[in-house]
């Protein structure tokens, strides 16, 4: 029985690996995506393009306005003159802000009265509007400081010591580029089993597969095989690349990495296989593989946080294999989770994995006749 | 061209899409069930963050400083005991993050001393801990202010900033997102319609079979066009009209600009798919290809969601490849800012080289031709 499921897994590799084109696009494409990706995917705002409309002729708005200069969030693309030039520049997106200082700033501070500085915003992307909102007032926080212990105006009665953990800085990139871990390893492995019962049954080699003395079980752990070694193999390599290449910390234990690994394969192995056996051509294959691949991911809590969604769309996303790896891989890699911590995570996503194993063999013995 | 020879073409096609619904499917329940997934699930506001709070010795200067924490609808604070046990929250993932108020709080603001409130945050989800940390100090000036307005003196903070956002006043995430999630979505189907229709009849051998007939190999791809540019001009409609009626979208820009606007990146998604279908000639490896160079790409690449102007320079300049940025650069600004024509029209000119650049290569590389 070993020889036979051998013999099958290797006939799978040739499949996947003799055509030029098929073994370009499985192992190019996901390691320039995890650079690319790794590079593009940033929540955190660099040099954002601000204009300055300053009605003061005094020092405390140069003052203040020195210390965005002073910033590298900020790039001033403009100096406007009247209140006609800020449209045409937000509304254009040639800046995202106008900081807009009016004719007595330095009076009203010197005379003690709190002064105004108006933020005309772009809010089309609202994340990006609300971060640039939340960098302006920390620099103006920071003025304020410096200006009331200078000029005596007393200090505020309590501060926020803001510190975080597992990532000081709050790089989002290290947030993001686990996550790329969980989903090129999840496109790869779909990508491997999707389509490949689809592809022999419009071929007509599922037929000649039946006649051979393989049992269907045979016949699917012949086929889920290469999804273990092409997507585990290409899953540590990336995890690999994020330590080596982006520097992200690693504080966890390798063997929870690992066994996280092998519980969301087998999830992702059995969904591949599942919607491989429903289709019956390549083309509801390769539309199943999306209806599933597309919410996994959005859904998933890789860029957008599961708890802000609704509760009924939070309780869809306990199916979702993605979610619970998502955890385990960030879990491990910044804050130092071993097996013990991860328990949580892995059951169900174990649960997944043979359930979804189970239905495939059922759907694939069902579709036979 | 023959307009008959044409018509038979697309008759054709047509009879194929009612055979195999998958295409049907494609087109019509597909951006339906995905935008309405993704537009209740796809959110960047936070509200009811779960927030631990530490409380050394409670006084009414404390309770005066977590009620503003209270009646803000982005907490859900929760009193724990003591810092350790908050601290074990945070850890078990049960809270993003800690205020702790020591027990010299009360003196230090009764003596003028400047109290020191602690702010732990779980930095992990950094974009996350940064809405919290603004919303934290949102909560402290909000404080600041109504103390000097009990004390009866004039607010200690020298400058004060006034907001005015534009397009999208109340930062609703929700506005921008689905417009951006309609382009992924669109990017999505364009491709899947077409991406197989080519190399299926490779591999069926019918290609064999159109050649030998009297039709040229533009008329064969035209006949692929313009039933998938058809049904994919409806699933878009039906994606507007969620946007508008059910996520109460505003439409500032006019109709006609967006109609324009979808037809053209159409014609871009689908001529990918063509060219990916052309180029493979076998359905297996289009399909790898079509799964690999649409969606993720136009998720992370097309300022969707991640703002491409904070990407590095070398990576901004790769996204000027995925067509999807133009469409959402478009949909953002129709719907929330109106017809701004340079910026309509700059992104328009992209998508009509995408599209000239897809369908000449496609109908350069099907030659009439068996090897």
């Amino acid at each position: 029985m070993l020889a036979r499921i051998w013999a099958l897994v290797i006939k799978e590799f040739l499949a996947l690996l003799r055509d030029k084109k098929s073994r370009l696009v499985l192992i190019g494409p996901p390691l320039i995506q995890l650079v690319v990706f790794g590079y593009a995917a940033t929540f955190d705002l660099n040099h954002i393009p601000y204009a300055v409309y300053n009605e003061d002729p005094g020092f405390a708005s140069r003052e203040l306005l020195g210390r965005f200069t002073g910033s590298s969030a900020f790039r001033q693309v403009a100096t406007i003159r009247n209140e006609g030039q800020i449209a045409p520049l937000i509304d254009q997106e040639k800046a995202l802000l106008v900081l807009h200082i009016g004719p007595h700033f330095t009076r009203d501070l010197l005379l003690r009265h709190p002064a105004q500085v108006q933020v005309i915003i772009d809010g089309r992307n609202s994340n990006t509007a609300t971060l640039a909102l939340n960098y302006v007032n920390s620099v103006l926080i920071a003025f304020d400081q410096h200006w009331a212990a200078e000029h005596g105006w007393g200090r505020p009665p309590a501060q926020l010591d803001i510190r975080a953990w597992f990532n000081p800085n709050l790089l989002s990139r290290w947030f993001i580029v686990p996550g790329i871990v969980a989903l090129l390893t999840l496109v790869v492995t779909l990508l491997v089993t999707g389509l490949s019962v689809a592809r022999e049954r419009e071929m007509g080699t599922f037929d000649q597969l039946l006649v051979t003395p393989m049992r269907p079980g045979e016949i699917l752990l012949g086929k889920s095989l290469p999804g273990f070694i092409i997507g585990g193999l290409e899953g540590s390599f990336i995890a690999l690349m994020a330590v080596l290449w982006f520097h992200v910390p690693f504080v966890g234990s390798i063997a929870a990495l690992a066994l996280g690994l092998f519980f969301f394969l087998l999830a992702a192995i059995g969904i591949g296989l599942m919607i491989s056996s429903l289709a019956v051509t390549q083309q509801q294959g390769l539309l199943g593989v999306f209806l599933f691949l597309v919410p996994a991911i959005i859904l998933s809590g890789f860029a957008t946080p599961i708890a802000n969604m609704p509760s009924l769309v939070q309780d869809l996303t306990t199916l979702n294999p993605m979610r619970y790896f998502l955890v385990i891989v960030r879990g491990v890699f910044l804050e130092g989770d071993g097996i013990l911590d991860l328990w949580s995570q892995y059951w169900p996503l174990a649960l997944i994995g043979i359930s979804s194993m189970a239905a495939a063999t059922w759907l694939f013995r069902h579709r036979m006749q | 061209m023959n307009a008959q020879r044409l018509r038979g073409l697309i008759r054709k096609e047509f009879l194929q899409i009612l055979r195999d619904p998958s295409a049907i499917a494609i087109a019509f329940i597909m951006p339906v069930l995905l935008l309405l997934l993704f537009g209740y699930g796809v959110s960047l506001d936070a509200h009811h963050v779960a927030v631990a709070v530490v409380v050394d010795q409670p006084t009414g200067e404390t309770s005066a400083f977590i009620g503003g924490l209270q009646q803000s609808p982005y907490f859900t604070p929760k009193i724990y005991p003591d810092i350790a046990a908050a601290r074990r929250a945070v850890m078990a993932r049960q809270a993003d993050g800690i205020l702790w108020l020591r027990s010299n709080f009360s003196r230090q603001v009764r003596n003028d001393q400047t109290a020191s409130v602690g702010v732990l945050v779980n930095g992990v989800d950094a974009n996350n801990a940064r809405i919290l940390e603004g919303y934290l100090q949102g909560v402290w000036q909000t404080w600041l202010q109504l103390r000097a307005q009990a004390a009866g003196t004039a607010l200690i903070i020298p400058v004060v900033p006034q907001d005015r956002i534009w397009f999208n006043p109340a930062l609703r995430s929700r506005d921008y997102l689905v417009p951006g999630l309609i382009a992924v979505i669109m990017t999505l189907i364009g491709a899947l319609l077409t991406a197989l229709v080519v190399a299926r009849e490779w591999e069926r051998g019918t290609m064999e079979a159109l050649m030998a007939s009297p039709v040229t190999m533009g008329e064969i791809l035209l006949g692929k066009l313009i039933p998938y540019f058809i049904m994919g001009m409806g699933g878009m409609a039906l994606s507007v009209a969620m946007a508008v009626w059910l996520f109460a979208v505003p439409l500032e820009g006019s109709l006609w600009a967006l109609t324009l606007a979808s037809a053209l990146f159409l014609l871009v998604a689908l001529g990918m798919g063509l060219l990916i279908s052309t180029l493979a000639k076998n359905q297996f490896v289009a399909a790898q290809v079509a799964i690999i160079v649409t969606f993720l790409p136009a998720f992370i690449l097309s300022g969707f969601i991640f703002d491409i102007q904070s990407m590095p320079q070398a990576i901004q300049v790769i996204t000027h490849i995925v067509a999807a940025r133009y469409f959402v650069s478009i949909l953002q600004t129709i719907f929330l800012a109106g017809d701004v024509w340079p910026v309509i029209l700059s992104n328009a000119g992209a998508l009509l080289i995408m599209a000239v650049l897809f369908l000449g290569i496609t109908w350069r590389k099907s030659r009439k031709r068996l090897d």
